[in-house]
């Protein structure tokens, strides 16, 4: 049935919050370090087990899955008209120039950090660095 | 009317529904009329942020379209809880030795992507005049995530103008990361599970890194948002004690 689906990601969700509130209180945080990355890292390994087992989710557990990660892009929609616009620009220069700054910055760094993995022979990735090294991807 | 508000008030979470099925109607189709099919999420971000803008100067409130009592709803669908839920079901359909290669520039980039925006973030306040090395850290961490800098501000006792500042800077970066990476991503080689794990580890604001890839490529969203949720709490580990002893040591 489809609310297995929907069961199985909030099942996820709350082992993964567990952890990451859990590593939170340890480490002396106050918050959730990174509960949403385990939720995910916890389904994705649960699906490939059961498919390397052939049977995998019944269509219709997956259809309850497949429903929420369906929504996913309307929850982002809303999630943005619901931001703080406004203090963002009211920050003035200092708040645009060190958030600008920092992630456009960091954007460039994307095509160095996907090469150096590559490099190092640790993953046969096919980003296609096409303007940075172009010999990469003939092998790919 | 009256009647009007009351079904938009009480039925909240399905007049949200509503809304953003029109804004996403109306993005997509303007999308295709300018040839641009693959720009309609992103399109449809951009309404929903002039959206914001404009309820935040209409309201003053701070939560955008949701301090509309009509569109409160907008704070349910929008909010932390929904998003994380349907965020973590993109994880299905992932395979596991996609995460395996990217797993290690992944972390390398988690840990690039703090120091390098906490470093960016303190340098712009310095440049800005500010000496204390409390206001700098938490400004720095503002320029990791929007959490990160109140966090940082409220353990190091900062000044509340430094708190806001640095929420804002999270903000902005946020908003950037919304409009820019689908712009920007054919430069620097934004198609591959293993790049979209560097950019989730590198950018690491989640409503950023999600919105951001929703809009370039829906299939990338699980890899980015993957290290992306690790990057707050790292932020929050490293910027109020390393980050702190880093900044007292330089400007002593």
């Amino acid at each position: 049935m489809e609310i297995f689906g929907l069961g199985i990601v909030a099942f996820c969700m709350f082992v993964g919050s567990f952890i990451g509130r859990f590593l939170g209180d340890v480490l002396g945080v106050k918050g959730d370090v990174g509960g949403v990355g385990f939720a995910m890292l916890l389904l994705v390994v649960v699906s490939n087990y059961l498919e390397s087992k052939n049977k995998g989710f019944s269509k219709k557990t997956e259809n309850g899955i497949l429903l929420l990660a369906a929504l996913y892009i309307p929850i982002v929609i809303a999630m943005a008209a619901i931001q703080d616009v406004v203090s963002a620009f009211a920050g003035g220069f200092v708040a645009f120039a060190a958030g600008g700054l920092a992630t456009i910055g960091a954007m460039f760094l994307v095509p160095l950090i996907s090469k150096l993995d590559k490099e190092n022979g640790k993953a046969g990735a096919n980003a296609k660095n096409e303007r940075v090294e172009p010999q990469f991807d003939s092998g790919n | 009317m009256e009647i009007i508000t009351k079904l938009f008030t009480s039925y909240g979470l399905v007049a949200a529904f509503g809304s953003v099925a029109l804004i996403m109607l109306v993005s997509y189709k303007f999308a295709d009329l300018i040839g641009q099919k693959r720009m309609g999420s992103a399109i449809a971000i951009v309404v929903a942020l002039t959206f914001a803008y404009f309820s935040g100067r209409f309201t003053g409130g701070s939560k955008g379209v949701s301090d509309v009592g009509l569109f409160a709803g907008f704070g349910l669908l929008g909010g932390g809880m929904l998003r994380d839920y349907a965020i973590i079901s993109t994880a299905y359909g992932v395979k596991l030795e996609n995460l395996k290669k990217a797993g290690l520039s992944g972390g390398i980039a988690l840990l690039i992507g703090v120091a390098f925006s906490f470093m960016v973030g303190a340098l712009v306040a310095v440049a800005f005049g500010f000496r204390d090395p409390v206001d700098i850290t938490t400004i720095g961490g503002g320029a990791v995530t929007f959490i990160v800098g109140p966090v940082t501000g409220t353990a190091l006792g900062a000044s509340t103008g430094a708190v806001a500042l640095s929420i804002a800077a999270g903000v902005v970066k946020s908003v950037i990361a919304m409009i820019l990476t689908p712009i920007i991503a054919p430069m620097i080689g934004l198609n591959s599970p293993t790049a979209a794990m560097v950019y989730g580890g590198l950018i690491g604001t989640t409503s950023g890194v999600a919105g951001g890839l929703a809009a370039t490529d829906e299939r990338l969203v699980p890899y980015g948002a993957m290290t992306a949720t690790f990057y707050t709490g790292l932020g929050s580990l490293l910027v109020p004690s390393v980050g702190f002893m880093i900044v007292r040591a330089l400007m002593a």
